[in-house]
């Protein structure tokens, strides 16, 4: 199995708050890798250092083989497109409608025709199970379920084989969060694709991950299938699993 | 890797495409019009050659779908060369969506008599609004203030200060600037009948009068107003309003009254700044281009013009304020579940608020000359 992303002793501070020190990991190829942690232990933090979205102080990550310490503006753009991003709150464009948020990124980086970005369109709403008829919906005239399942159409468009999910199942019921799970493992196996997310919801833990890591004190506390995480004397996986485990 | 790249040969009747590396959504255009070089119905059978291709994303995918139906229809044969697992895989799933016979909702265009009814509709529309909003202030608000004790001090103080003290050196500023180039103007037309003294006259009622109420609450309006259009709505799209009804909080009482209030206390006080800059600007322009002193200057001021006319500027103070505020609020109350919306509702709220204080100041004009004053 090759290596999608690898982190190496990641330092992150904001001010005079050291948020991560010395964090390693590496997510493999074709996976749906967790990051799990208590709050403000800088998991969307990291989700964010990896989409560029927020710089590192020291350390380095590597995306695609790629080093995004030292990226040239053009180079950080190409890599942009390779991955897709699902927001907490989907933040899709409120001023667009779901087909335009979709299309947006077909119309603006490839010669594509009308025909074909409508098909693809077509393809992405399908597929993530939103109905065609919701296609000239704006954004404020759907539910949070079919925002989520939205704007990871949009994450999707441009066929990324590398996905972020940050906290995909939060705000959705548990029959809706249970149907994304299902959506998000569906997605892997047609697509092949690689998922790196933030998520809470123990469910949605269990029956997506292959592999996850548990951050807390500013570092890797465990990195690892769900099998073996119960023997980890942390205190934040000992209260976290137990109710799972009992 | 092998470079991504389509090579087509042509024999006969017989039409060759080979695709080499990674075929994806960026080459789909590329490949299309390669295509449609040759004449389709001089052919009856085209090969598909994949045995050099890496990868194949679903864009690809959906286009060779669409190629694979069009080509159908003509009656023309299609091999497909394939051996890669996974791109037969891709193939397969685009098959099974059937997405060609899925259509997406008709989706008509407005036509400009459509346009224009919808827009007055949703103008008649927003007026009504906004004298139900005039009447729920009046009617069920404003009786609560009836004891001071239900006016909230803190949020009128701290509105003062964020809305009209922090305002006030751009106020000065533009004052200053507005008694200068008036001065300077009239200055000149002045002196040609020898008449320079009388620029006191004319630089203290217009400035009283008209000048300074107006230019104060041009500057709140585009300050101050669209402030509070931005801040109420973006209060609205996250929610924060609703959660203050649920606990009990009347965000009339909180946010609209205080703002209200505090606009028509300070606006007063900014029009008298307002008047002492424009004054002083005209002063020194009078003093290097007339020669008329500062002293003299001061001294025929308070021969010719009465007090009345600076307490016109000043009445006006409340009114504009009024108007400015609960447009500005009424707008941010307005603003829709997008952000597009706060944009929207911010350009109208001190377009309609600079309209409506220049159409008070219009009536004012005619009710204070028909009373005299």
């Amino acid at each position: 199995m090759q290596a999608i992303i690898e982190v190496r002793d990641l330092k992150t501070v904001f001010d005079t708050n050291v948020v991560h020190n010395g964090l390693n990991l590496t997510i493999n190829e074709g996976e749906i890798y967790g990051l799990l942690g208590p709050s403000g232990c800088g998991k969307s933090t990291l989700l964010r250092e990896m989409v560029m979205l927020q710089k590192f102080e020291g350390g380095d990550i590597k995306i695609f083989g790629k080093s995004l310490k030292r990226m040239s503006h053009k180079e950080s753009q190409a890599l942009c497109r390779r991955w897709g991003v699902l927001f907490q709150a989907g933040a899709l464009f409120t001023s667009l409608n779901l087909y335009d948020n979709i299309a947006l990124p077909l119309k603006e980086y490839t010669d594509l025709s009308e025909n074909m970005i409508q098909d693809i369109v077509k393809f992405k709403l399908d597929i993530v199970g939103l109905k065609q008829d919701d296609a000239f919906l704006y954004p404020s005239q759907i539910s949070g379920g079919m925002k989520k399942k939205a704007s990871l159409a949009r994450a999707l468009s441009m066929d990324p084989k590398l996905l972020f999910l940050d906290e995909p199942t939060s705000g959705l019921d548990p029959i809706s969060a249970r149907e994304f799970d299902r959506l998000i493992l569906k997605l892997r196996s047609l697509l092949g694709l690689s998922i790196v997310m933030v998520s809470h919801d123990l469910r949605s833990i269990y029956d997506t991950l292959d592999r996850l890591a548990v951050i807390d004190n500013k570092k890797i506390v465990y990195e690892g299938t769900l099998d073996m995480i119960h023997q980890e004397k942390s205190e934040f996986i000992q209260t976290f699993f137990k109710a799972a485990h009992e | 890797m092998q470079q991504a790249r389509i090579e087509i040969t042509h024999k006969d009747r017989e039409l060759s495409i080979s695709f080499f590396g990674e075929f994806n959504l960026y080459h789909i255009n590329d490949c299309e019009s390669q295509i449609k070089k040759y004449d389709l119905r001089t052919l009856d059978k085209i090969t598909l050659d994949f045995l050099q291709t890496n990868s194949l994303d679903t864009a690809a995918a959906l286009f060779l779908n669409r190629l694979q139906k069009d080509l159908s229809q003509r009656n023309i044969n299609i091999k497909w060369l394939l051996e890669n697992k996974e791109i037969e895989e891709t193939l397969q799933l685009i098959r099974e969506r059937k997405i060609e016979s899925k259509n997406l909702p008709s989706h008509k265009k407005r036509t400009f008599l459509e346009y224009i009814g919808d827009a007055t509709c949703k103008n008649y529309r927003g007026f009504l609004d906004f004298i139900s909003f005039l009447g729920v202030l009046f009617y069920a608000k404003f009786s609560a203030l009836l004891s001071w004790k239900n006016l909230r001090y803190k949020e009128i103080f701290y509105e003062m200060n964020e809305s009209a003290i922090k305002a006030l050196l751009i106020v000065a500023i533009t004052s200053f600037l507005i008694g200068v180039v008036v001065a300077y103007q009239s200055a000149y037309q002045l002196k040609i009948y020898g008449a320079n003294i009388f620029i006191v006259d004319m630089l203290g009622l217009s400035i009283l009068r008209e000048l300074s109420p107006l230019i104060t609450a041009i500057i709140i309006a585009g300050r101050s107003g669209s402030a509070y259009t931005a801040q109420i709505g973006a209060m609205k799209i996250t929610e924060e309003l609703d959660a203050m009804r649920t606990m009990g909080f009347d965000p009339y009482l909180f946010l609209v009254i205080p703002r209200i209030v505090a606009l028509m206390i300070a606006m007063p006080i900014l029009i008298f700044i307002s008047d002492v800059m424009a004054l002083f600007g005209g002063m020194i322009i009078s003093n290097i281009y007339l020669d008329i002193s500062s002293s003299l200057f001061i001294e025929r001021f308070s021969n010719v013009i009465a007090a009345k006319h600076f307490f016109v500027g000043i009445v006006k103070g409340p009114f504009f304020a009024f108007l400015i505020a609960t447009i500005a609020i009424h707008r941010g109350l307005r603003v829709q579940n997008d952000t597009q919306s706060i944009g929207i509702n911010t350009t109208k709220s001190v377009v309609e608020s600079i309209f409506a204080v220049i159409v008070c100041d219009a009536i004012f004009s005619v009710f204070f000359t028909n009373l005299g004053i």
